[in-house]
C-alpha cells in the first residue's frame, strides 16, 4: 500500500514535470523540468529495484546530457516565440504519435488481461542482490571483447572529430603560454644609450 | 582471465597497441617529418601481420566466451586485409604529401578501420560482428570527410553517414529479431538452436534475416543498395577511395560468411533467393551504368558492384566450392582494385586528380611500362584470360553451374561481355590516342616499384592460380 502511495506520487511529479518541459515559457526552466523529470524516473526505477538504471540515469543524463543541453540553451539564446511558433503546425503529428502510443500501451495492457499471458507481479529480489554488480560481472567477464571494442570506438571517435574539426584558422589570435613565461627584458624593451640633449 | 584466454586475439591486440603508439608519436612528430608517421604505421602493419603469421595454426579456437573465434579464413582475410591496406598507404603516401595532406590521421583513421574489420573476420557473435562493423564505418565515413576544404568530400561523407546510418539500423534490427527467435548472440549456438528446433524456420526468423541482408549488402554496396558507392568513389580523395575500394570489400565477405553462412548455413533455402535478386540486379546495373561513366573512379564504382554480383552468385550457390570461389574472387579483385586506383594516384598530381577516363589519353606515348600495367589491370577485371580475373569468374560459373544454375551462368557470362567494353575502353584510350597533358609522374621509386609489383601480382596470379585456389579451397573447408 505504501509502496503504490509513493509510486503514484512520484508518477504524477514526473507527469507534472514531463508538462512543464513542453508549457514552460522559458527554455532554461524547460531544461529544469527535464530534469525534474529523469530524476523522477529514476525514483521509479529505484521503487522497482533497478538500481543500476537509476544510477545510470541520475549520472549520464542529469549529470552530463542535461548540463550540456543547459550549456546550449543558454548559449544559443534561443527566441522563445519563434519555436512557439511551430507548435500549432507540428501538434497534429504530435497528436497522431500520441494517439498510436495510446493504443500501443491499451494493446499491452489488454493482452496481460487475457488467458495465457499470466505476468507475474512485481517480485523483490532477493536480500543482498545488486544488480550492479551483477551487471558488471558479467560485463567484465563474459562480454569483455565487446566491452574493449566499445572502448576503442570512442578513442576513434575522438580521433575522427578531432580531425575533422580542429585545424589552425587564419587570423585567429592565440597566446603562446610558454614563450611568455620565457620572454626576457631585452626582447620587449630597448635602452638606447644617448648623449643628453640640452633645451636650447 | 590469463593469458592463454586472451592469446588467440594477438593480432588484434598488437595492431590496438601498435595504433596507441602511431597516435602518441604522430603528436610529436614535426609537420614537415611527417613520413615518420607513416613508415610507423607500414611498421604497425608489418608487426600485425607477423603475429598473424607466427599465431597461425589449423586449429579453430574460441575465445572469450566465444564472442571470437580464430580459425584458418579469418587468419587468410586478416592477412590480405593488412597487406593491401599496407600497399595502399604507400600508393597515397605522394599523393598526400603532393595536396598537403599529410596528416598523421589518414593513416590513424586507415589502421583503425583494419582493426574494425579484423573484428568483424573473427566475429563470432552477433555483437562483436556490429561493433566490429561500426569501427570500420566511423573511420570510412571520417576518412571520407578527411579533405575538410572540400565541399564534394563532406558531401559524399554525409551522404554516406546517413545511408550508412540506416544500414546499420536495419542490420541491427534483424539482429534483434534473429536474437528474438534463437535466444543467442553467438554464431555456432544460432546454428545449433536452429539445427534442433526446426519449427523456428518461419516467418519471424525470415523477416530478421530479410533485414540483415539488406544491411549486408549495404556494405558491400550490392543493388539497390548501391547508391551512396560510386558518389563517395568519386567525392573521396582517390587514396581514400582505393582504401575503401580493397580491404573492406573482404571484410563484408566475411559478414557475409559469419552470419548467413556460420548462423544461418541451415536455412541456406531461405536467404538463397534474396542474394540471387541482389547480385543479379548489381551483375546488370553495375555493368550497363558503367558504361556510361567518364571518370574513371565512378566507372571503377559501378565496376565493384558488378564485381559484387558475382561473389553474392558464388555464395549464392551455398556449396563449400561456391564459398571458396568467393573467397578467391574478392582476394583477386581487391589485388586488381588497388592497382587500378593505384594508377590513378599515380597519374594525379599537386591540384590536378586524374579521374576522368580521358586523362589516360596516350598514356603509352607518356609512360609504356605504366600504360601496361594499367592493361594489366582493366584486362584483369574485365576477365580476360591469362589474367586472373578470368580465373576467379570461371570459378564463380563453375559453382554456380555445379549448383544446376545453367541460366544464371549465361547471365554472368553476358554481362561479363558488356563489362568488357568500359574496360576496353580505357586500354583505347592509352594505347590509341594522342597524349593530351604530357607531363611526368612525381611519384617515388619504390612506389612506382610496387605498383609494378601489383601488375604483375595480376597476371602471375592468373598464369598460376592454383596455389591461391587450393588455399582457399582449405580454408573453406576447415572453418
Amino acid at each position: 500500500m505504501f509502496h503504490a502511495i509513493l509510486f503514484y506520487s512520484f508518477a504524477a511529479i514526473l507527469v507534472v514535470a514531463a508538462l512543464g518541459v513542453i508549457f514552460a515559457r522559458n527554455p532554461v526552466h524547460a531544461v529544469m523540468f527535464l530534469v525534474l523529470a529523469f530524476f523522477q524516473s529514476a525514483v521509479l526505477w529505484l521503487l522497482a529495484e533497478a538500481e543500476f538504471l537509476a544510477i545510470v540515469l541520475v549520472l549520464v543524463y542529469v549529470g552530463a546530457v542535461m548540463v550540456l543541453f543547459l550549456f546550449v540553451v543558454m548559449m544559443l539564446d534561443v527566441e522563445v516565440e519563434e519555436i512557439r511558433g511551430g507548435y500549432t503546425r507540428y501538434a497534429p503529428l504530435g497528436i497522431v504519435i500520441a494517439g498510436l502510443m495510446v493504443v500501443e500501451l491499451a494493446q499491452v495492457i489488454w493482452l496481460r488481461g487475457k488467458e495465457g499471458f499470466a505476468v507475474d507481479g512485481f517480485r523483490p529480489t532477493p536480500e543482498g542482490y545488486s544488480n550492479t554488480e551483477a551487471l558488471g560481472s558479467v560485463l567484465y567477464t563474459e562480454h569483455v571483447y565487446a566491452f574493449e571494442i566499445a572502448a576503442v570506438i570512442l578513442l576513434l571517435a575522438i580521433v575522427a572529430a578531432i580531425s575533422l574539426t580542429m585545424r589552425r584558422r587564419p587570423g585567429l589570435k592565440q597566446q603562446d603560454i610558454a614563450s611568455q613565461v620565457a620572454v626576457r627584458a631585452q626582447d620587449r624593451v630597448r635602452i638606447v644609450k644617448m648623449a643628453s640633449e640640452k633645451p636650447e | 582471465m590469463n593469458l592463454s584466454q586472451i592469446s588467440p586475439a594477438a593480432p588484434e591486440i598488437t595492431l590496438t597497441l601498435m595504433i596507441c603508439v602511431v597516435l602518441l608519436a604522430d603528436l610529436f612528430v614535426p609537420q614537415e617529418k611527417r613520413v615518420i608517421t607513416f613508415w610507423l604505421s607500414i611498421a604497425s602493419l608489418a608487426v600485425t601481420a607477423w603475429v598473424i603469421v607466427v599465431t597461425a595454426s589449423s586449429a579453430t579456437t574460441l575465445a572469450f566466451d566465444g564472442s571470437y573465434v580464430s580459425d584458418p579464413l579469418s587468419r587468410l582475410m586478416k592477412l590480405c586485409a593488412t597487406g593491401i591496406v599496407g600497399v595502399g598507404f604507400l600508393y597515397a603516401r605522394d599523393y598526400l604529401q603532393q595536396n598537403d595532406l599529410l596528416k598523421g590521421e589518414y593513416y590513424l583513421l586507415g589502421l583503425f578501420g583494419l582493426l574494425g574489420m579484423m573484428i568483424m573476420m573473427s566475429a563470432n557473435s552477433l555483437l562483436t560482428m556490429y561493433l566490429g562493423l561500426e569501427t570500420l564505418s566511423l573511420s570510412l565515413y571520417a576518412l571520407v570527410a578527411f579533405e575538410r576544404e572540400s565541399a564534394k568530400a563532406a558531401e559524399s561523407a554525409m551522404k554516406y553517414f546517413v545511408l550508412g546510418a540506416i544500414a546499420s539500423g536495419a542490420l541491427l534490427y534483424g539482429i534483434s529479431w534473429v536474437y528474438g527467435v534463437t535466444g543467442t548472440l553467438h554464431f555456432h549456438e544460432i546454428a545449433e538452436v536452429i539445427r534442433q528446433n526446426p519449427g523456428l524456420n518461419d516467418v519471424p526468423l525470415w523477416f530478421g534475416i530479410a533485414f540483415m541482408i539488406v544491411g549486408i549488402a549495404f556494405k558491400f554496396g550490392a543493388v539497390p543498395f548501391h547508391m551512396w558507392l560510386p558518389d563517395v568513389y568519386q567525392g573521396a580523395r582517390s587514396p581514400v577511395t582505393l582504401y575503401i575500394a580493397t580491404a573492406p570489400k573482404i571484410a563484408a565477405l566475411a559478414l557475409l560468411f559469419r552470419i548467413l553462412v556460420d548462423g544461418l548455413g541451415e536455412l541456406h533455402g531461405v536467404w538463397q533467393g534474396m542474394i540471387m535478386v541482389v547480385a543479379v540486379l548489381s551483375l546488370l546495373i553495375g555493368n550497363i551504368v558503367a558504361i556510361a561513366q567518364s571518370n574513371i573512379k565512378r566507372m571503377l564504382g559501378y565496376s565493384a558492384i558488378a564485381h559484387v554480383g558475382f561473389i553474392l552468385l558464388a555464395v549464392f550457390t551455398g556449396s563449400e566450392t561456391g564459398y571458396a570461389a568467393a573467397l578467391f574472387y574478392t582476394l583477386t579483385y581487391i589485388v586488381m582494385a588497388a592497382g587500378a586506383f593505384g594508377m590513378v594516384i599515380l597519374l594525379s598530381r599537386q591540384g590536378f586528380e586524374a579521374e576522368a577516363i580521358r586523362d589516360f589519353k596516350g598514356l603509352n606515348a607518356r609512360n609504356p611500362w605504366f600504360a601496361l600495367m594499367m592493361l594489366f589491370f582493366m584486362f584483369g577485371m574485365a576477365g580476360v584470360p591469362p589474367w586472373v580475373g578470368f580465373i576467379a569468374k570461371l570459378n564463380v560459373i563453375n559453382a554456380v553451374l555445379e549448383a544446376g544454375f545453367p541460366g544464371l551462368a549465361v547471365l554472368m557470362v553476358l554481362a561479363s561481355v558488356v563489362g568488357a567494353y568500359y574496360y576496353l575502353r580505357v586500354i583505347w584510350y592509352m594505347y590509341f590516342d594522342a597524349p593530351e597533358d604530357r607531363s611526368v609522374f612525381q611519384s617515388q621509386a619504390d612506389t612506382r616499384f610496387v605498383l609494378s609489383l601489383n601488375g604483375i601480382a595480376v597476371l602471375a596470379l592468373g598464369i598460376l592460380p592454383g596455389w591461391l585456389l587450393k588455399l582457399c579451397i582449405d580454408v573453406i573447408g576447415h572453418s
